[in-house]
């Protein structure tokens, strides 16, 4: 066994990456329940491709076959249902769980210096992610992939001058059609997994590289021992693997549960609408994107502007981008920052929740205050951020990560 | 024979050049693949006009036809609604259709060749939902002073009976009035301004 793992070491550099990456990458020992969620990411990653892949070899991306293609995979597939419901399943517990990965950056300032660009490669996870999600939402050719894929699209309408243009472009008809449902299943199945992947190993690349925060936000490579290990540092193998295994048996068990008994998650993860075919001549009476989009969503229609609610959304996300630079403060942690900043998190945390929640409903005029105020806050976060950030008065940072 | 000294200067001018050189080739090997998501000429041609007959249509109903994948209606008003459709300018963004949203033909008050007979791309300009007709006047969820229109389910835009859209409400133009002619007295042709226009 030896002599083969030489023979191997001597062509490819096999021990030195299980060292560098797993047995001899020393993370902080102090990591909590919310540094499961970046390997959770990466099993909902692998659950999505696994599953997509079985799902491509039923599915037929053709206007006048697809939705029935997908009725075919339900019922006479064997197995058909579950792998279906697994890869639906699987598009909301990926948010989910990258919502809650990028929450925990917040609060412990995973995204400051040296961490920069592990949050910037992460924002454009997110961002394909976003991409893919809304493409793998026309494939099933329903009313709701129909006109949710409409309003998307036009909203590249509102670009001036080259608005109509490239809305023309991008559907490759003038409306939706069998054009638009080809080009996106290419790009869902093939072109965004691709860009998908590299993103994730440049993620993890650059977070080997500075070595993980923690929720003190202390450098544990400051405090090294004789060996140049950090002292408050632990092999990611086997501490943190069998640790995450935990993680993923509890993940799984939610995960499951849906998949079984609430696929459509009353509505949420798959929603009514798409249960009847794309009809061109009728929107249904109330439309809404699935969960996860509803929180830009509703900014979207607080703007009573086309263009500025257009970019009202894009910069909702795009702020995003910027976080480490607004976030002036040198203390990372939540721990050790000033009460501002937590009542400001909070204040965001709502904001998105709420923003989230009408995203899904009809508006009144009512609620249409609501998330113009709802959008405020969530603007709001970043301006305060920025102008308390310099200042802030913080705790005392520890020397060493605490129990 | 050789020499050690190396040109460093030329050896980056060389290097910039073909390094420039390959991205305007790589820039023209891309068009081909931007080009192909363009239209196809099966998509174009398949923009043909429809004919449409009317005469079953009732004074106050739509009727909702296809041209290009999009719906097409149309609407018979009645003398009431052309009457109340000059009361409403002052709440309206465009009621003079300034904005160019129709054939010249259609570039008055009521927006029509023919005023009873209405005819829309039934495409809400903001983001592209259908939007709802709803004729009923003094609806609960419209406010007393709806006299009938069109509601957009997606964000709230409203248009009166003419597709013109309403202040303060998302949509930024009126409603889109399709190239149409008439064939004979309750034939139109969705498609095209024909000769006489």
């Amino acid at each position: 066994m030896e002599k083969l793992l030489n023979w191997v070491d001597d062509r490819f550099p096999l021990s030195v990456l299980w060292n560098d990456h797993m047995a001899k990458y020393y993370a902080p020992k102090n990591f909590n329940f919310w540094y499961f969620f970046g390997s959770l990411a990466l099993l909902v990653l692998v659950i999505q491709i696994v599953s997509g892949i079985f799902l491509t070899m039923h599915y037929k991306p053709d206007g006048a076959l697809a939705f029935a293609s997908v009725e075919y995979i339900m019922r006479d597939v064997p197995y058909g249902w579950l792998i279906r419901y697994m890869h639906s399943t699987g598009a909301s517990a990926f948010f989910i769980v990258v919502y809650l990965h990028m929450f925990r950056g917040l609060m412990y300032g995973s995204y400051k210096q040296p961490r920069e660009l592990i949050w910037l490669f992460g924002m454009l996870i997110y961002l394909a992610l976003m991409a893919e999600a809304f493409m793998g939402y026309l494939l099933p050719w329903g009313q709701m992939s129909f006109w949710g894929a409409q309003v998307i699209i036009s909203l590249f309408g509102a670009i001036p001058w080259i608005g109509d243009a490239l809305t023309l472009w991008i559907r490759g008809d003038y409306v939706i059609s069998d054009a638009t449902l080809n080009r996106f299943f290419a790009l869902h199945v093939i072109a965004l997994p691709f860009v998908l992947v590299g993103l994730v190993v440049a993620h993890l690349i650059a977070l080997h590289e500075v070595g993980s925060n923690n929720p003190d936000g202390v450098e544990i490579k400051k405090n090294k021992d004789e060996n140049g290990i950090p002292k408050d540092g632990i092999p990611f193998h086997p501490y943190y693997s069998v640790k995450d295994i935990v993680g993923v048996v509890v993940f799984l068990m939610f995960f499951v549960s849906v998949m079984f008994f609430a696929p459509e998650m009353g509505g949420y993860f798959l929603e009514h609408a798409n249960f009847v075919p794309a009809d061109p001549l009728k929107t249904p009476e109330h439309i809404a994107p699935v969960w996860y989009f509803t929180p830009f969503y509703a900014i979207l229609r607080a703007v009573p502007d086309k263009l500025l609610g257009v970019i009202a959304m894009f910069a909702s996300i795009a702020v995003l981008f910027v976080l480490p630079w607004i976030d002036r403060c040198k203390v990372k942690s939540i721990r050790y920052r000033a009460t501002i900043y937590k009542v400001n998190l909070a204040a965001f945390v709502v904001s998105f929740l709420v923003l989230g929640y009408l995203g899904m409903l009809p508006t009144t005029p009512g609620r249409t205050l609501v998330a113009q105020i709802g959008s405020i806050v969530y603007f709001g976060f970043f301006v305060v951020l920025w102008y308390t950030s310099k200042n802030e008065n913080t705790k005392p940072v520890p020397e060493r990560v605490t129990k | 024979m050789t020499t050690d000294t190396v040109d460093t200067g030329k050896r980056r001018t060389l290097t910039l050049a073909t390094s420039a050189v390959a991205a305007v080739g790589a820039g023209f090997v891309a068009v081909p693949f931007v080009a192909s998501w363009a239209p196809s000429e099966r998509a174009k041609t398949a923009g043909a006009p429809v004919e449409v007959d009317i005469s079953k249509l009732d004074e106050g109903r739509l009727m909702t036809v296809e041209w290009r994948g999009k719906p097409v209606w149309i609407v018979k008003r009645s003398n009431k609604t052309l009457e109340d459709l000059k009361t409403l300018d002052d709440s309206l963004r465009d009621a003079a259709s300034e904005k160019d949203q129709q054939p010249e033909y259609a570039k008055n008050p009521v927006r029509s060749r023919k005023p009873e007979v209405l005819v829309l791309v039934g495409i809400c300009t903001h983001l592209g939902c259908s939007p709802t007709f709803r004729p009923d006047l003094a609806a609960a969820d419209l406010g007393a002073d709806w006299k009938g229109g069109f509601f957009c389910p997606c964000h709230g835009s409203k248009f009166d009976l003419a597709g013109r859209v309403y202040s303060g409400v998302p949509a930024p133009t009126n409603l889109e009035v399709p190239p149409h002619y008439y064939l004979s007295d309750n034939v139109i042709l969705v498609g095209e301004d024909g000769s006489a226009a």
